[in-house]
């Protein structure tokens, strides 16, 4: 009994109990499944899918689904499955850049705005809530306006669009994390405020962070495809699954698989950012116990 | 003692104010004491009668505002209140630090035990992470607590309250300073903890030659551990005087309601009989009583003290007290001493 006590002391893992919490809900490990596919796709695509997913075949143009191409072809003859491999990788990739424009501007912001309050606090809460009074994506529909159509510029309006979020969800918890007697007394040891926001803040306000990132990703995958299907996100011929479904709209009586399965792919990825959100949810709070 | 010497830290008409929606609270109006090199002074009085904001006041760890500071805090001749927050920042920890009330509180849980003592380490005295963990191992080790190599590693849920304090001692005292503020370091902890950590402090003391100001509203931790004993009420000094003669001749009421309300086991006085206490509460800072403070709990008190704040009376070098009662004597004894 001892030694089973040393050795727990010696070895235990915080990582090892957080997978042992989130592996008991099915759920959330079905999103990340999913989500690991995902990412494995966009990583082979070009082992998955061999050949350019953007050269046109007009003799092949909207077959239905065979075994050739396992979920039929667009209005130019490309295989559906391979543009949806590819386009993972642009919603990965976008996922990704969203949430780092997210959280390189809203982390910081969230930290300053909550820990030294006063004038400073207050501009930045004002122009936070200017920004959070618009719907998300309708601010980054007027970023786009501003900033032009394409990859980059997509990834930098919804990025600002999120980084409000950031900012709200980081002060609040800051609020709370400032006053606790730990942050006096690593101020009592005379600590620089850099190293207490850094060290002694910002890893205990990384649960929600952690939390709110994998849903941000799941809404970014879903504003970029909205952006796309208005044909102001990524450019054609780019695979991505929004600009996909935009262009199969004229086609989706006589031949909805072109619209359906990269509306399904859109689905399918959103869904599974949102269980995996819950999923760490859980996992990661430290009042739910096994 | 040495009287003569220079004291180390030197309170001069301290007065800590906040400015809250309801009004000005005077948390601490107008104190003054002096800590000499390698004493430990105590500073006792109920919940709420400005001890801990004195302490804090002192490292200005209060937010301003809310919060005012006025008066002199001499640090070796030095006034406090007149640095830049980047200089007062260098005092912190290196010069004067401070134990907290609550150990279970007061360790940040994400960060190891290590890290956390090794912090003031690498602040001040420009070490590097690994010097400084060593440095903190060390520490670890000298306030006992077992294998400090591993448990260093660890977090503070793997610590138990009084482990946790002496971490907390460990973190006050690794860059050796020269006063430590310890608020009320033990009330957290089981009795048989308390009486550990008191003597470690007291170890640690002798070996160092750190000035302690002890705050505690536990006489009987005074006792053991205090040399000289201001007693504060409602924001204001009441008594100063050697540890042995407050608790021979405590001369404010206050201090003798205080020394009443001990519970003394198998003293022939006092079995059968009830134990006294002091009826009423700290006033609110925000209404204090005119006149003097404690008048409305006071058993001895006279027309004069609902009406006259009493003036602060030396009785000899050591002793004074703010009382109308001494005030009578001290006229007759024709001015015994004044500093």
């Amino acid at each position: 009994m001892l030694s089973w006590t040393r050795e727990s002391v010696m070895t235990e893992n915080p990582y090892r109990r957080i997978w042992a919490k989130f592996k008991r809900n099915k759920v959330a490990l079905v999103g990340g499944v999913l989500i690991l596919i995902y990412v494995l796709s966009a990583f082979f695509a070009p082992v998955l899918f061999p050949g350019n997913p953007s050269a046109p075949n007009l003799m092949r143009s909207l077959e239905s689904p065979t075994l050739k191409d396992p979920l039929g072809t667009d209005e130019l003859g490309r295989s559906i499955l391979g543009r949806i491999i590819y386009g993972s990788r642009i919603s990965l990739l976008i996922a990704v850049g969203v949430v780092s424009v997210g959280i390189i501007l809203g982390i910081p912001l969230g930290l300053v705005s909550g820990y030294y309050g006063g004038k400073i606090d207050f501009g930045i809460q004002r122009i936070t809530d200017t920004m959070l009074a618009f719907p998300g994506f309708l601010l980054a529909l007027a970023l786009v306006a501003v900033l032009g159509v394409g990859l980059k510029n997509t990834v930098i309006s919804i990025g600002i669009s999120m980084v409000p979020l950031y900012i709200r969800l980081v002060r609040g918890c800051v609020l709370s994390v400032r006053e606790e007697d730990y942050i006096e007394a690593a101020r009592a040891v005379g600590t620089r405020d850099v190293i207490i926001l850094l060290r002694h803040i910002l890893p205990n306000v990384m649960v929600p962070i952690t939390v709110q990132t994998s849903l941000s990703m799941g809404m970014a995958i879903l504003f970029a495809a909205g952006l796309g299907f208005l044909g102001i996100g990524v450019q054609p011929p780019t695979p991505e699954w929004g600009t996909m479904l935009g262009s199969a709209r004229s086609y989706l009586f006589y031949a909805p698989h072109v619209a359906t399965f990269p509306g399904i792919a859109i689905f399918l990825a959103v869904l599974s950012f949102n269980l995996l959100g819950d999923g760490l949810r859980d996992a990661l709070d430290p009042r739910f116990k096994i | 003692m040495s009287e003569q010497a220079k004291p180390l830290l030197e309170i001069k008409e301290l007065h800590t104010r906040f400015h809250t929606l309801d009004g000005i609270v005077k948390a601490v109006d107008g104190i003054d004491f002096e800590v000499y090199q390698g004493e430990t002074l105590g500073l006792v009085g109920e919940s709420g009668c400005g001890k801990s904001v004195t302490a804090l006041s002192i490292l200005q760890l209060l937010p301003c505002p809310p919060a005012e500071i006025q008066g002199r805090i001499l640090f070796e001749g030095k006034n406090l209140l007149d640095l830049d927050q980047e200089d007062v920042r260098k005092i912190r920890g290196n010069d004067i630090s401070m134990i907290f009330q609550e150990p279970m509180t007061s360790l940040n849980p994400v960060l190891r035990i290590g890290e956390q003592i090794s912090e003031s380490a690498k602040v001040h005295k420009s070490m590097t992470r690994q010097e400084a963990w060593r440095w903190a191992v060390e520490m670890l080790r000298m306030v006992q607590i077992p294998e400090p190599g591993s448990r260093s590693r660890q977090y503070p849920h793997k610590f138990s309250g009084g482990m946790r304090q002496r971490a907390m001692i460990a973190m006050a005292l690794s860059c050796n300073p020269r006063l430590i503020l310890a608020d009320e370091p033990t009330t957290a902890l089981d009795v048989t903890i308390q009486a550990q950590i008191m003597t470690l402090l007291q170890r640690l003391k002798d070996d160092f030659k750190t000035a302690i100001v002890l705050i505690t509203h536990d006489l009987g931790v005074i006792a053991e551990m205090a040399s000289r004993v201001v007693v504060m009420y409602a924001g204001k000094v009441v008594e100063e005087a050697p540890i042995k003669e407050l608790f021979k001749d405590p001369r404010h009421p206050y201090t003798q309601g205080l020394l009443g309300s001990i519970p003394v086991i198998g003293r022939k006085e006092q079995t059968g009989r009830r134990l006294q206490e002091i009826p009423g509460i700290v006033p609110s800072p925000m209404e204090t009583p005119l006149g003097c403070r404690f008048h409305p709990r006071c058993h001895k008190v006279m027309n004069r003290c609902c009406e006259q704040e009493p003036p602060m009376i030396h009785l000899n070098e050591h002793r004074r007290v703010s009382c109308w009662l001494e005030a009578d004597s001290v006229v007759k004894e024709s001015q015994a001493g004044s500093r």
